[in-house]
């Protein structure tokens, strides 16, 4: 907290720090004690709480949505089964209406990004400093850490690593879908003969580089853009929720002001969170339903 | 914010946690609404059906008895006709038997004169004979006379 020997410089780092496993300078394996070591880790390196959390909470989407599943029926639904239609058929709806080809596999594809985004991102409004604390008592007594060097970061969605790679998963299954449905040619054709077209075959075939680079800009533009609206969000709200702790150690009418900013900002991020989920959802819909529109619809 | 091999594992996790939900949460779900829906949908028909088929019965239940009054009636108005007639014929019977009745009273009614007369005459005869034997009990052969009478007795 604010409240020890650290700067709010400190404190704000050490609250952006992922917890870092791989290879030491000294060749060891291990946790990166601070962000330079983490850094020299290089590509080789995995985010423990990232993993941690995401796993965890994929976990227990799918136990939960497993558990209505089973017991699914037809009659009257009661309880949880009623919840979870209610998402399901919320996404049903959704996904017929932004995607025209035939996959089963989209909508369920939907399911689990808005469920699992949604509560990667609720991680943010539990208090910051709360499973980071833990985190840091856990690491002191019983791994014999410096709990200062327990980092800890809760939400997986505030690190790039994770959007990008449910964006990267997003993109290989679009990329894959749009070669299964329009073959080579049709994909390469799609990358080379749009924006620009014309009956002359001599002028099309100079505006294929052109083509191309605009093409494969905005190809590689979907992902990025993905994952980094998705971080981007999510990172600038944990950074307010770290700016509102900062509060508490400023003595206690800042932190009664704190607690109350904390609590509006709590209740604006559950839009915040849910929207971005949603957003996330939509566009992986949409881009499947690009993979599937074949050129005769462009 | 560095890039690593936690992207990797996203990745992956991200594939596992959709072929998962693809295969053993999405279709088990879907299912059972499919079929709810279906369900209800059968319901809404069978109860549409169920009342069009009571609309039917209605109508058919209101032609029986529509059928059943004219019947009604018609056995009515044949009964009171029947009535009528057994009426008529027993009146024509009665009037019949009365003429009959008639008829043979006044035959006995004949039969009673002429006996009345018979015996009238006869008796008259007799006193005829008597106050004719008494003026005569002299002079008159009884005898010889009742011939006479009995011719006159005849003639009455």
């Amino acid at each position: 907290m604010a409240g020890r020997t650290q700067t709010a410089s400190e404190y704000i780092k050490h609250h952006l720090q992922n917890m870092t496993y791989g290879q030491l300078s000294d060749g060891s394996w291990g946790l990166a004690h601070n962000a330079e070591q983490a850094k020299e880790m290089g590509f080789m390196a995995i985010h423990v709480d990232t993993m941690f959390w995401s796993i965890l909470l994929g976990v227990f989407f799918l136990w939960l949505f497993r558990k209505a599943a089973k017991n699914a029926t037809s009659d009257a639904p009661s309880g949880l089964q009623n919840f979870i239609e209610m998402i399901i058929e919320f996404i049903d709806s959704s996904v017929k209406g932004s995607f025209n080809g035939r996959n089963a596999m989209v909508a369920p594809m939907a399911l689990t990004i808005f469920i699992w985004v949604f509560l990667i991102n609720f991680m943010d409004l539990i208090p910051v400093d709360w499973l980071p604390q833990v985190a840091a008592l856990i690491g002191q007594y019983i791994f014999g850490m410096d709990p200062h060097h327990v980092y800890f970061k809760v939400v997986p969605s505030t690190d790039p690593n994770a959007t990008f790679g449910m964006a990267l998963a997003v993109f290989m299954l679009s990329l894959f879908f749009s070669f299964k449905i329009k073959g080579v040619t049709g994909f390469f054709g799609e990358l080379t003969m749009h924006p620009f077209s014309s009956n002359n075959k001599i002028v099309q075939l100079m505006f294929i580089l052109p083509n191309f680079i605009l093409e494969t800009v905005a190809l590689i533009a979907k992902p990025l853009s993905l994952s980094l609206r998705l971080y981007g969000n999510m990172f600038a709200g944990e950074m307010i929720f770290i700016l509102i702790a900062l509060m508490y150690g400023g003595g206690w009418a800042l932190g009664i002001f704190g607690g109350f900013l904390q609590l509006g900002w709590a209740i604006f991020h559950i839009l915040i969170i849910t929207l971005q989920a949603y957003i996330f959802m939509v566009l992986t819909i949409v881009y499947m339903d690009l993979a599937y529109q074949t050129a005769e619809d462009h | 914010m560095n890039i690593n091999l936690t992207l990797i594992g996203q990745t992956i996790t991200f594939f596992l946690f959709v072929w998962f939900c693809y295969k053993f949460v999405w279709p088990p779900l879907v299912n059972a609404l499919a079929e709810r829906k279906k369900e209800i949908a059968d319901g809404l028909a069978a109860a549409e059906r169920g009342k069009h088929k009571q609309k039917l019965a209605e109508k058919r239940s209101a032609k029986v008895l529509h059928e059943a009054k004219g019947q009604a009636s018609e056995i009515i108005g044949r009964a009171e006709k029947r009535a009528s007639e057994i009426v008529e014929e027993a009146k024509s019977d009665a009037k019949l038997e009365g003429e009959r009745l008639l008829i043979t009273a006044r035959g006995e009614i004949d039969q009673e004169v002429n006996r009345a007369k018979d015996q009238l005459r006869q008796q008259v005869a007799a006193l005829v004979v008597a106050g004719a034997e008494q003026i005569l009990k002299r002079e008159i052969d009884a005898e010889a006379h009742s011939q006479v009478i009995d011719e006159l007795v005849t003639q009455l």
